[in-house]
């Protein structure tokens, strides 16, 4: 049959059902991953993060996250040898200064696996605090220390008792630990802001850890800092070197042509700079996203680092980098001509790079590309890339794949400035505000919003004006934000795929029972109520669950709360999705309110956001007991 | 006849052994050596509400701000809008604790509850936290519980979870919810309820019981050691499973059983107006008085003050048989009206209306003459 034999009402027919198939088609590959996840998720990808070595340096211990567990690597045949299955979401690794045993956090099992090395298996788990992340022990091995990230602070654990003896506090979203070479010092970073006052720079710090008093005794500032990933230190002790990213979240976003989205850099701290100094790593027309892990050659020749959105590791010329440093008297982090004082190279590796390990002798890099589930090596003499070891995982990248890699790179933003993951730190916040409009300074300031579950919670955006999230991921991102190349269709499918397919992170405050406490109760009661105290009915619009109703407690309309400011264009705004509140702060659309209590302590004097102003102090407690479980 | 010739003898003899074993109370009790900080010398504040120890460190709250001295020089902490992380939650700071495990301090001020933590300041209040009320009287730190006592009940911060748990008169026998002083320890919680007498929680059972007028129809005891006090509590101090309670109106010490009472008629407080009562152990307390810092050994009392009427240095010991004895010294504390005290070894500060006084304690009576011929030649010089 040839066209022209086809009618022109029979061409009509086909020409719709072709459109409806190919509509049928997009809209089930933008689906919600979790309608997918079952074909999706079959085989498991790795996703290796963290690297640790055998004191001979014949096995390199890989955290593959994905996988939950830890794949051993014969180096000289860049073979896997062994396999050892560890708890949920493994994100940190160290190895005993005797090197008999490796300690692994489970971010989602909040607990440490002690892997004995001789048999490969865990022998011991040991409970940490909440997502456990960063992990050393000191030189005794009679303590170890566990960074917690949602609870901010470090588990102080007692290895012979096997119990944690206490918690000392830290930044908030306490991620990542190094010990001092002479093992006095703990150094931890933190990948969340510290808490603020509303609308200034953001601070961060380096909580620095006594290990003979276990207290922390220093608190580096990081000034304008959020976001801060490995720290590492040089042998000698005298340098160290944490990775961070400079925001620039008080002024609108949309002058990414001006650089002002995120600067890349480093603090360098020690005797050999004196006090905290930040340097950029970019260049004027190229940025280095997402500065990640971070290692110091032995002879603190060199500096290694992973740019995790611009898949690159980024090489630190050290003598020239001091030099630079005490030549300059004012800081100069904001001056990106000063990087070519001291870079030497950029080494392209794979996709999301993250934990680096230089082998005892320096003359190797190992660099975990976490979206390709393999290893990089490279030369540091040469400083190419020599090799990869394959860690094994699925062949093939599925939607769900493809979709993290582009949620992570910067290379769809103008100059790479930045990417999704800039702002969802490992798809999850930054505890930042942004004045995203290009509609003057300090207007319509928004809070970042949290990823977890977003099936069921369209439409996006806090005035609700993305109707779904192709239009979130694509227009509003590609075009607004990165102001560079779009997403083609197959791409913003799969950055659809996997924003939907993120999960709900396990929620600390329920009981592991199911049960709820008596404050949960109560607080549920009065989440569901439908009359005031005195009797009198709520109405509707007032009452907690009308608008936070549903498996995701929204509604997902918008309204007047009366939580609107006089800089917001309208007051109206979408009702947000509860998941995991607690670990959202700051709240509201603006992140005005600094806790939950002060949604209702100060932002809600009209009682028109939920009925609230007859409860007591103790039944407003009650209610945020109930909403952390949520 | 014999008896009537060795009677006086032994009665003499007696009287002796008496005066001899009072005399050595005396020479017993803690002498010291008083140096005075005000603001002329970094202080922030005259008026001292409390004093902490925190080894060679010793925070001091003042009305006007929290001062760390270290080093031979105090820094001074205060509200600072403008430096969120080194804010305190406000300048009048009424209470402190240490976390001896951390090494964090914890202040309560009339403005909310400050966690010092190696220079970093969080604020809770009521309005951000869980915290009950501002006004923090009293905090005190148990394990992972951070204790409160507030202007409206008393609060308890889990550092691990976050959670916040009040407890006021809805769910305990508080009838007043004006707190005034807390003292967690492993087994029991005491908090000094100002007109409520003495809360204890159980914490093993979660339980919480009162302390009251016995009978229940007025505010003080009636019989000697029948009971608390009075119920208007201003501190309690928990040491050795021994209650001390300070009231407006005499002391109280509790030992689980029996009570037994200390009025300025028949003890050696200097006044029945206790601001505060710090325990070192089951049998020796300091108490904070509006007439002076006072001690009991158990059996002797010493008040150290400026004397009353002539303002020069005074040390009163007072033996288990009430004789009062007065003591050559030649320095004191800065003022008689005492609010709190804390510990450093033999060593002891003390937070007065007008200044803080830092006793350091001479170990003999020859050494403190010792000392007092050096000033007095200094003073020639």
């Amino acid at each position: 049959m040839t066209a022209r034999a086809i009618s022109g009402t029979s061409f009509r027919r086909m020409v719709n059902v072709v459109a409806i198939f190919v509509v049928a088609l997009l809209a089930v590959a933008a689906k919600p991953a979790g309608r997918q996840s079952a074909a999706i998720a079959k085989e498991r990808y790795l996703s290796p993060i963290e690297i640790a070595s055998s004191p001979d340096g014949r096995l390199l211990y890989v955290v593959c996250q994905d996988s939950d567990e830890v794949r051993v690597v014969d180096v000289q045949s860049s073979k896997v040898v062994s396999k050892v299955a560890v708890g949920r979401m493994p994100r940190g690794i160290a190895l005993s200064p005797d090197g008999r045993h490796l300690y692994v956090t489970n971010a989602w099992s909040d607990t440490v696996s002690v892997i004995d090395t001789a048999d490969l298996k865990v022998v011991q788990t040991l409970p940490t605090g909440p997502e456990p992340s960063g992990v050393v022990s000191d030189s005794s091995n009679t303590t170890l220390y566990v960074a917690n990230r949602l609870s901010g602070d470090v588990s102080v654990i007692d290895l012979k008792r096997g119990q944690e003896t206490k918690r000392l506090l830290a930044g908030r979203g306490a991620s990542y630990l190094a010990l001092s070479p002479d093992g006095k010092w703990i150094y931890c970073t933190h990948i969340y802001p510290n808490a603020g006052a509303f609308r200034t720079q953001p601070n961060s710090e380096i909580t620095v850890i006594d290990t003979e008093r276990q207290m922390v005794v220093e608190r580096k500032p990081l000034h304008n800092v959020a976001g801060v990933f490995h720290v590492a230190l040089s042998s000698d002790g005298r340098l160290g070197v944490a990775a961070q990213l400079r925001p620039k979240n008080l002024i609108p976003l949309a002058h990414v042509e001006h650089g002002w989205a995120f600067g890349d850099s480093l603090t360098l701290f020690g005797d050999d700079v004196g006090g905290t100094v930040q340097i950029p790593i970019d260049e004027l027309e190229r940025y280095y996203a997402l500065p990640w892990g971070v290692a110091i050659a032995p002879d603190k020749s060199k500096i290694f680092l992973t740019t995790a959105g611009s898949e690159s590791v980024t090489v630190i010329d050290v003598p020239r980098l001091l030099k630079a440093v005490r030549a300059r008297r004012q800081s100069f982090v904001n001056d990106l001509s000063a990087s070519a004082d001291y870079l030497l190279t950029r080494i392209p590796v794979g996709h999301n790079p993250r934990g680096v390990l230089l082998s005892q002798d320096g003359t190797r890099l190992y660099v975990a590309n976490r979206l390709d589930d393999n290893v990089a090596v490279i030369d540091t003499a040469t400083l190419q890339l020599t090799s990869t070891i394959d860690l094994g995982g699925p062949k093939n990248s599925d939607a769900l794949r493809r979709g993290e890699r582009l949620f992570y790179t910067a290379d769809f933003a103008f100059q790479g400035q930045f990417g999704c993951a800039n702002c969802h730190l490992d798809a999850t916040i930054d505890g930042l505000q942004w004045d995203l409009e290009p509609d003057g300074f300090g207007k319509d300031i928004v809070d970042n919003r949290s990823l977890e579950s977003l099936a069921g919670t369209e439409p996006f955006k806090w005035n609700g004006g993305n109707a779904d999230m192709p239009t979130e991921c694509g227009p509003r991102t590609e075009k607004f934000f990165f102001r560079s190349q779009s997403f083609n269709q197959q791409q913003l499918t799969d950055l659809v795929t996997f924003v939907y397919s993120l999960p709900y992170r396990p929620n600390r405050s329920r009981l592991p029972n199911g049960e709820s406490t008596p404050a949960q109760e109560r607080g549920k009661a009065i989440f569901e109520r439908a009359k005031y105290k005195s009797g009198k009915p709520i109405p509707d619009a007032n009452q907690c669950a009308t608008c936070h109703s549903g498996p995701k407690y929204t509604n997902q309309k918008q309204v007047d709360v009366g939580t609107g400011k006089s800089t917001d264009r309208s007051p109206v705004i979408d009702v947000p999705q509860l998941s995991n509140v607690a670990y959202s702060a700051p709240y509201l659309h603006d992140g005005s309110a600094r806790s939950l209590e002060e949604i209702w302590t100060v932002f809600n004097p009209k009682d028109m956001h939920g009925a609230s102003n007859d409860l007591t102090k103790d039944e407003l407690n009650d209610l945020i007991e109930y909403l952390k479980t949520l | 006849m014999k008896p009537r010739i060795w009677l006086p003898k032994i009665i003499f003899a007696t009287l002796a052994l008496l005066i001899t074993a009072a005399m050595a109370a005396a020479q017993d009790m803690p002498l010291f050596r008083w140096e005075n900080f005000t603001t002329a010398n970094g202080l922030p504040d005259n008026h001292v509400f409390c004093v902490l120890v925190d080894g060679n460190r010793i925070w001091a709250g003042t009305e006007n701000g929290l001062g760390l001295y270290e080093n031979s020089a105090w820094k001074v902490f205060r509200p600072a809008p403008d430096q969120p992380q080194q804010s305190l939650a406000h300048q009048a700071v009424l209470s402190l604790a240490l976390d001896r495990r951390t090494g964090d301090v914890w202040a309560g001020t009339m403005g909310g509850l400050s966690r010092i933590s190696a220079g970093r300041i969080d604020t809770f209040t009521q309005l951000t936290s869980g915290l009950s009320n501002d006004i923090v009287y009293g905090v005190g730190v148990q394990g992972d519980f951070v204790w409160t006592a507030t202007a409206a009940g008393a609060s308890r911060l889990n550092t691990r979870t976050g959670q916040w748990a009040l407890f006021n008169e809805r769910n305990t026998p508080m009838y007043e919810i004006w707190t005034y002083s807390v003292s967690p320890a492993d087994d029991k919680v005491y908090y000094a309820v100002w007109g409520g007498g003495v809360l204890e929680y159980d914490v093993k059972t979660e339980h919480w019981k009162d302390y009251n007028d016995p009978d229940g129809e007025t505010e003080l005891v009636l019989m000697k050691d029948q009971g608390l006090i009075h119920e208007i509590t201003t501190s309690v101090s928990y040491v050795d499973k021994i209650l001390w309670v300070a009231t407006y109106f005499g002391a109280s010490r509790y030992d689980g059983r029996y009570w037994h009472n200390f009025l300025q008629k028949d003890s050696g407080l200097p006044s029945n107006f206790l601001n505060q009562v710090k325990a070192i152990d089951a049998n020796r307390a300091w108490f904070s008085t509006d007439k002076g810092l006072a001690y009991y050994d158990g059996t002797n009392w010493a008040v150290y003050r400026p004397a009353l009427d002539t303002h020069k240095p005074e040390m009163l010991v007072r033996d288990s048989a009430g004789t009062l004895k007065k003591i050559p010294v030649q320095s004191t504390l800065a003022h008689n009206y005492v609010l709190g005290v804390d510990f450093q070894g033999d060593d002891i500060w003390v937070a007065t209306a007008k200044g803080l006084s830092h006793g350091i304690r001479q170990k003999s009576s020859l050494e403190t003459a010792h000392i007092v011929n050096q000033q007095k030649t200094t003073r020639k010089q």
